[in-house]
């Protein structure tokens, strides 16, 4: 076992539940590092929603909630507002985060509330089934779009700006390195932040929409489609199609944060 | 310019047969090459991965980050 899983992690949970190859645990080690390289275990709230993604907090030694489907940023909300002083993290996965709550995730986008949304995004919706996500891609056939998927997928990251997120990245599992700094930026910036992590998932997404189990063959694929922030902005648009960009894509230091502007409104000496 | 960087090198690659779930995910990723699939499994009926010469290793713990089980770790020579 690494020396960091034995120092954070519940060791009466493991092995993992995740299937070989899955990108979740590349998540779960990466942020282990971060909060190891910050020294803020102890301020951690980690809240999980349901999905394959949502086990990954309950395997850590700090306070997880680990709640209804689509409902982890309202519980993460709560968990803020009465004491803002908690490091909030919520980990979803695409289905959770903007298929089944995806209006939770506008409105707190929306308030600027300091949360850190780390998405994991593996295009379906993997541990029911394999049934088409809002991120599948184009064509992508699954066990409900046997046919192909007609829908086209949401570029979450753009929601995320739109709806008022002040910082907002986009890695794969193929980038730890990088992700690994985007975490810790990610989680020192007083506001919404939201990281998407695009993962391969080698028994659904990876088996019925790329036609391969191979995790390291999925891995190659996440590298060959993710474009550069810089180089995007010089690539023309026909040739983004099935691509995605990655990197730091908004952050925007000023605005307000929520429940600074709630305990500024309503001091704890004055309700009393 | 950088000051040049004095070389690293591991120690010992350390694999935990209890998680290692054979995705041979460490065998994409390593730039050097230090890890291969073997026929070897480990309790749980998972083929191994194994790395047979360390001493390849440029210790970037990329294998360590990637790894999704948290199986790997890299000791590395005097830190």
């Amino acid at each position: 076992m690494h020396p960091l899983a034995d120092k954070y992690i519940r060791k009466r949970t493991l092995p993992l539940i995740f299937c070989p190859g899955c990108g979740d645990g590349t998540v779960l080690n990466v942020f282990l590092r971060a909060v190891d390289d910050l020294g803020i275990f102890k301020d951690l709230a980690l809240v999980g929603g349901i999905g394959c993604s949502g086990w990954l907090p309950t395997y850590l030694q700090s306070d997880v909630l680990h709640v209804l489907h689509g409902r982890a940023i309202p519980f993460a909300c709560g968990l803020k507002l009465t004491d803002p002083r908690r490091k909030v993290v919520v980990f979803t996965g695409d289905g959770d985060c903007v298929g089944i709550g995806g209006n939770h995730f506008i409105h707190a986008a929306r308030r600027n509330i300091d949360l850190t949304v780390i998405m994991i995004n593996n295009g379906i919706y993997g541990m029911t089934g394999g049934q088409v996500a809002p991120t599948t891609p184009l064509q992508g056939r699954t066990q409900t779009s046997p046919y192909g998927n007609l829908e086209p997928p949401f570029d979450v990251c753009e929601l995320a700006r739109s709806a008022g997120a002040t910082y907002v990245a986009r890695w794969t599992a193929a980038h730890p390195v990088q992700l690994l700094k985007t975490i810790k930026e990610g989680m020192e910036h007083p506001g919404f932040t939201f990281i998407e992590v695009m993962a391969q998932c080698p028994t659904q997404a990876g088996r019925y929409i790329e036609g391969t189990s191979n995790a390291g063959e999925l891995l190659n694929l996440l590298k060959k489609r993710s474009v550069a922030r810089e180089k995007a902005k010089e690539t023309p648009p026909e040739e983004m199609t099935g691509k995605f960009v990655v990197g730091k894509l908004h952050h925007l230091t000023g605005k307000k944060e929520f429940s600074q502007a709630i305990y500024e409104s309503f001091p704890p000496e004055k309700s009393r | 310019m950088k000051a040049s960087p004095r070389k690293k090198a591991a120690k010992e690659i350390v694999i935990d047969d209890q998680f290692c779930k054979g995705c041979n995910l460490c065998v994409e990723v390593c730039p050097r090459k230090v890890f291969s699939a073997s026929s070897r499994r480990s309790r749980s009926g998972y083929s191994m991965p194994q790395a047979e010469d360390p001493g390849k290793c440029s210790v970037c713990f990329l294998c360590e980050m990637t790894c999704p089980d948290l199986a790997i770790t890299v000791i590395e020579e005097n830190p």
